[in-house]
């Protein structure tokens, strides 16, 4: 199972790449996998402020359809709109073209408070 | 995300009562092996998808699927009075049908409402096979006992000796033709014939809940593995892809085809499913006259006015998956005036699609609904039934 070493990771199976002060967003391998395939997804207007843990968006699979929450409180500076036409790109490529949101984090210190790829690892029993 | 239920399995011995007590397929451990991901489905564990729910469905379209449908319950009646019995159980006049053929039909409570849809096929002049849905099979068996009471007609419960195999699609013919002495070519829709399939007997049946061309196979079920095995290599070089429960549903609705639980139940009536060319109230000929079965009376009534309710399909004209349970309005307006009963990203279409009870003035094709998702009212077109079909 792919659990890339230098993103950090939530509870709900989502990664996160700090960039400075900014933080893309996905969810991981395992999740898509779980999911099957991806068919619609539901992201934020851009400027929207979230607060951590908050609800942003859908992403719904064949035969389900799941919350996103955010991992750190931010500002939504840009969503992946190639999926409003392939939501497939998140089961291709769940860590690089399927990518969900990018914010501008209230703050970046907080990503330490999420798992890293051991712990990740560890919650799904790879 | 949601995590398998923990439950205790049981090979081969009914249990439907708990719902935890799931019952496996003869095939099961052929899913296992193929990386398959189960759910309970009517007291049975069954393969949702192996891969890709959307990757199954469209080899069912433009090769072949194999799916394990041995959950699917085989009830057989067999008598004198057999023919008579299922009339009065059913809303179909089994006896009607020629040795070798089968129909859709249902039964029905005295209020007219669905206890189950089924597949009847005729094998012999006194002897009749009733499929019933798996959820529904131990209600089916115990309503059709208490109305053939006091006739000459036996009922067997085979289900827990009986694999159901079914190969769907457009090579489904060209994969089981080497394995079998049938001439599928002579085998017309809704018949079905005694034969051996991979060296097996096997009632091979052309029938099917895609929309494809393809053919259900009875075999016992100790014989179920084995020809599965045979399936799965005939068709590998014609591109079959096993198929699981995900797949089954995402084909069924683009074909139209209704689901119990989903567009029929207790509350339903075959008329308002849009069944009504199933329910057969006069006998035909041999006798002719009135074909009494229960739930006639409700029936007949509720066609003397408008129905409250009518099924449709729906497809989303706005971005959004409608789904089960889903409120249906007018557009612009906030009451509900009808629910989605199904629904789905179709594969083949490419558009999001969806069956629905509405009442008859927002029936007509082409009349501009709403669908409430998640609070936004998307917009929904109503579209006639089926989405999709087989062109020859």
């Amino acid at each position: 199972m792919d659990v890339p070493e230098a993103l950090r990771y939530t509870t709900d199976h989502e990664w996160l790449r700090l960039e400075s002060a900014e933080a893309l967003v996905g969810i991981t391998a395992y999740a898509t996998e779980e999911l099957g395939d991806i068919v619609f997804v539901e992201l934020p207007a851009v400027g929207r402020h979230l607060q951590k843990g908050e609800a942003f968006g859908v992403i719904e699979s064949v035969k389900t359809a799941s919350d996103l929450y955010a991992p750190l409180g931010g500002e939504v500076l840009a969503v992946n709109e190639a999926l409003a036409t392939q939501p497939e790109l998140v089961n291709a490529e769940p860590y690089g073209e399927g990518w969900l949101v990018r914010l501008r984090a209230d703050d970046p210190t907080a990503a330490d408070d999420l798992m890293d790829a051991a712990a990740y690892r560890a919650q799904i029993g790879g | 995300m949601a995590e398998d239920l923990p439950s205790r399995h049981v090979d081969g011995a009914a249990g439907d009562a708990d719902a935890a007590v799931l019952t496996r397929t003869p095939v099961h451990e052929r899913h296992v092996a193929l990386g398959a991901r189960f759910t309970g489905f009517g007291g049975w564990e069954m393969p949702v998808r192996y891969g890709s729910i959307i990757d199954e469905h469209r080899a069912v379209r433009s090769a072949a699927g194999l799916f394990d449908l041995s959950h699917m319950g085989e009830l057989w009646v067999n008598g004198p009075d057999a023919a008579a019995g299922l009339a009065s159980a059913l809303v179909s006049v089994p006896g009607r049908l020629a040795v070798g053929r089968a129909q859709y039909s249902l039964i029905c409570a005295p209020d007219g409402g669905v206890i189950d849809d089924l597949i009847v096929y005729r094998t012999a002049p006194e002897r009749f096979l009733v499929v019933p849905n798996a959820s529904n099979r131990e209600v089916v068996a115990a309503e059709l006992a208490s109305r053939l009471a006091g006739r000459a007609a036996e009922l067997d419960d085979e289900t827990l000796t009986t694999a159901l195999l079914a190969v769907q699609g457009p090579a489904a013919r060209a994969i089981l033709q080497p394995l079998t002495n049938l001439d599928l070519g002579s085998l017309r829709s809704y018949a079905a014939a005694e034969a051996r399939v991979a060296g097996f007997p096997a009632l091979v049946a052309r029938t099917g809940y895609t929309g494809e061309e393809g053919f259900e196979l009875f075999v016992a079920w100790d014989d179920g593995p084995a020809a599965w095995d045979a399936l799965l290599v005939a068709g590998a070089s014609h591109g079959l892809l096993p198929c699981g429960l995900g797949a089954r549903d995402t084909l069924r609705l683009e074909a139209g085809m209704p689901l119990y639980g989903n567009e029929l139940d207790r509350r339903t009536t075959p008329l308002e499913a849009g069944l009504a060319r199933f329910v057969h109230l006069e006998r035909g000929a041999d006798p002719p006259g009135v074909h009494d079965f229960v739930g006639r009376a409700a029936l007949e009534a509720q066609l003397a006015g408008p129905l409250p309710r009518e099924l449709v399909g729906l497809v989303l004209r706005d971005r959004g998956i409608a789904r089960h349970g889903y409120a249906v309005r007018h557009p612009g307006q906030p009451e509900p005036i009808g629910v989605v009963t199904s629904g789905s990203q179709s594969p083949t279409l490419g558009e999001a699609i969806a069956m629905a009870y509405v009442p008859p003035s927002a029936a007509s094709a082409g009349t501009m609904l709403a669908v409430v998702i998640r609070d936004a009212a998307v917009a929904a077109e109503v579209a006639p039934l089926p989405f999709y079909r087989r062109t020859r």
